[in-house]
């Protein structure tokens, strides 16, 4: 069984998260780049299964500039076999459809029974690059999966929407997304970090993969427009004294809020 | 032969499982509606295609397509991308309009994948240009305005649940025309069975909803979470929760708002026991109104909050409740 896993570099959430407001583009310098948490999550899964079966090949991907690198390697450092990561200039500002185009690409390069990604990115929150990876490589995708079972021929999960739960299953090549409802990833050890450094990492170019980022052929989003909202500022603060509840009850009722 | 407006914008409409039209339908025909003409495109089981269709029209559409769902039909996603695929050879719109659930955001992903058109997703706005349709976002947390619009094309766009204020004026009769669809074949996942989500009716849902009574970790149990329910029915008001309290399990996971949940913009947020993260912040700071209960007068919450107490939540909620009943009173 092989699987990839789908993974992404960035911003901190924790941290200032920035636009830059004549590119539009995000503000790699602003704060500090990670692995997105959900990505990690997704690593989880593959690993866990790897852990229990035997012959299982484990690698991640991601499109994401140079000096991502780094970040990427803290998937082998977790325990992925092998890395593949696609680098280009003309991939800079590239929309939902270019990165899904080129995600199935190099998918389509790696080969694989399983791919699995985040349901969303904490930047992008596009949310449907796997839905797209699918369409473009011809397999099944069953996506916001709340619980996964990796099988030999197929994968089987329970889809959490908001009408309710569905039980659903994909034959084997196939796609799946994951939520955060699945466990936390494990923490890289000091063996998995040494032996990061020795585990293939390969980098691709578009050439490599085939694929044009022309505006001619394909439609693409642009951005047209970016602004900055103005940040909140904070109003009213008071110390419970025995009436809180009565002060905040007049608030409410006199800016008509109740 | 029905014939189109050449400012058609098509819109596909979720039909829940129980076959009613999903929530999201009338803000998505609004906003087609504030751009050109609308072209709603319902697949169902074909027994409810009349009363999803006047649904439609009821809420704007003046055209409505109408593509079977088999019954038996289980497969994910794709039946739908295939219908979607056939109005828009036949109906040749400006852009495409999905709503941003999870079923939308496959079928508009797909979609755009299969036709090669250009995808947004999320938006909370869309509007038109002399260059032609132009989506409008909000992003990292209400930070910053976006829009984008597509090089060329009709523009494939998800439209974020609850953000659209806009509603169209119903249409009395309106044309409806069932529509032939080719199936692609495209491999599918099918739905092995289907568990419908117990809502509370009564109470508002959390996406679009005018008031927000949220809870966090500092509700403790999930029989004290009882205590942000009484709020919210005082006020009218949905229930969010923080991802902190979701973990612990005080409440399912589609109550949770912030950057990996649900993004609410009501006009009164009441954050009750909840720190602020920013996580947390991201999807609810550009609430109207915000007010805040929180024992730690350090507690970020504090520093967006138009009305904060400083106090144990305990206490405080109690009083509040009790004092907006006797005002009701
Ligand atoms: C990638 C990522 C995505 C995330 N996405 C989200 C998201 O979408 N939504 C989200 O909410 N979080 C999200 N988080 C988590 C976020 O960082 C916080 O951990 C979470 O919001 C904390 O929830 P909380 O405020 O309920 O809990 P805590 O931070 O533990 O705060 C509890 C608060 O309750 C107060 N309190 C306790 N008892 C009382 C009392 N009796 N009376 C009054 N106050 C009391 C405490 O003073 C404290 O401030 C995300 C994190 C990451 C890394
Ligand atoms: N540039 C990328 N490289 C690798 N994986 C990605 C990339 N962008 C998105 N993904 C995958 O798609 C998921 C959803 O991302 P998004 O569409 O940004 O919400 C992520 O969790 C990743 O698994």
């Amino acid at each position: 069984m092989k699987i990839v896993v789908l993974v992404k570099e960035v911003p901190d959430t924790y941290g200032d998260r920035k636009l830059n407001l004549e590119t539009g583009l995000a503000d790699r310098d602003a704060g500090e780049r990670v692995l997105d948490e959900i990505g990690e999550r997704s690593l989880e899964v593959a690993l866990s299964y790897a852990d229990a079966n035997a012959g299982t090949e484990v690698v991640v991907l991601s499109m994401a500039p140079e000096a991502s690198a780094a970040t990427i390697r803290k998937g082998l450092a977790m325990g992925a076999a092998s890395a593949v990561q696609v680098v280009d200039d003309a991939l800079v500002g590239a929309d939902l459809g270019l990165t899904a185009e080129v995600l199935a690409a190099a998918v389509k390069r790696t080969g694989f029974d399983l791919v699995i990604t985040g349901n969303q990115s904490t930047d992008g929150s596009g949310g449907v690059i796997g839905a797209m990876i699918a369409e473009h490589v011809g397999v099944p995708h069953a996506t916001a999966l709340s619980a996964v079972e990796i099988g030999e021929t197929q994968v089987s999960g329970t889809r959490a929407t908001d009408a309710g739960n569905a039980r659903v299953t994909a034959p084997l090549p196939a796609v799946i997304s994951i939520t955060e409802a699945l466990p936390d990833a494990r923490f890289p050890n000091f063996k998995g970090i040494m032996a990061a450094k020795k585990k293939p990492f390969e980098t691709l170019s578009l050439s490599d993969l085939g694929v044009d980022a022309g505006v001619e052929t394909t439609a693409r989003s642009i951005m047209t427009a970016v602004s900055e909202k103005p940040p909140r500022s904070a109003g009213v603060k008071i110390v419970d004294e025995g009436d809180a509840g009565e002060k905040l009850a007049a608030y409410l009722i006199e800016n008509r809020l109740a | 032969m029905t014939d189109f407006a050449a400012d058609s914008i098509l819109v596909h409409l979720d039909v829940l499982p129980s076959g009613e039209l999903a929530k999201s339908a009338a803000g998505l025909v609004g906003a087609a509606a504030s751009i050109g003409t609308p072209v709603a495109l319902i697949v169902a089981p074909a027994e409810k295609h009349e009363a999803l269709a006047s649904a439609a029209a009821a809420l704007g559409a003046p055209t409505v397509l109408v593509a079977d769902l088999g019954a038996g039909d289980t497969a994910l996603t794709v039946p739908f991308v295939d219908a979607l695929v056939a109005a828009c050879d036949l109906v040749q719109p400006d852009a495409v309009l999905v709503s941003n659930s999870i079923e939308g955001r496959d079928i508009a992903g797909r979609f755009a994948a299969r036709t090669k058109r250009a995808l947004s997703v999320d938006a909370v706005g869309v509007a038109r240009d002399d260059e032609g349709v132009i989506a409008q976002h909000s992003v990292y947390g209400g930070a910053y305005n976006v829009s984008s619009a597509p090089t060329f094309g009709a523009y494939v766009v998800t439209v974020r649940q609850g953000a659209i204020d806009a509603r169209a004026e119903a249409v009395a009769s309106p044309v409806v025309t069932r529509l032939d669809v080719t199936p692609s074949g495209a491999p599918a996942a099918t739905i092995d069975s289907f568990e419908e989500a117990v809502v509370a009716s009564s109470r508002p849902e959390l996406r679009g909803a005018g008031k927000v009574v949220a809870g966090g970790r500092g509700l403790a149990s999930a029989e004290k979470f009882a205590l942000v329910e009484q709020l919210a029915d005082t006020l009218g008001a949905a229930i969010g929760a923080s991802r902190a309290a979701v973990d612990a399990g005080y409440v399912p996971y589609s109550y949770q708002v912030g950057q990996t949940g649900v993004s609410v913009s009501p006009q009164l947020y009441v954050a009750l026991g909840i720190s602020g993260a920013i996580q947390h912040k991201a999807g609810m700071q550009t609430a109207k109104t915000i007010v805040a209960i929180n024992k730690d007068g350090d507690a970020p919450i504090f520093e967006i909050a138009d009305f904060g107490v400083v106090g144990d939540l305990f206490t405080v909620v109690p009083q509040l409740i009790a004092a907006l009943e006797a005002k009701k009173a």
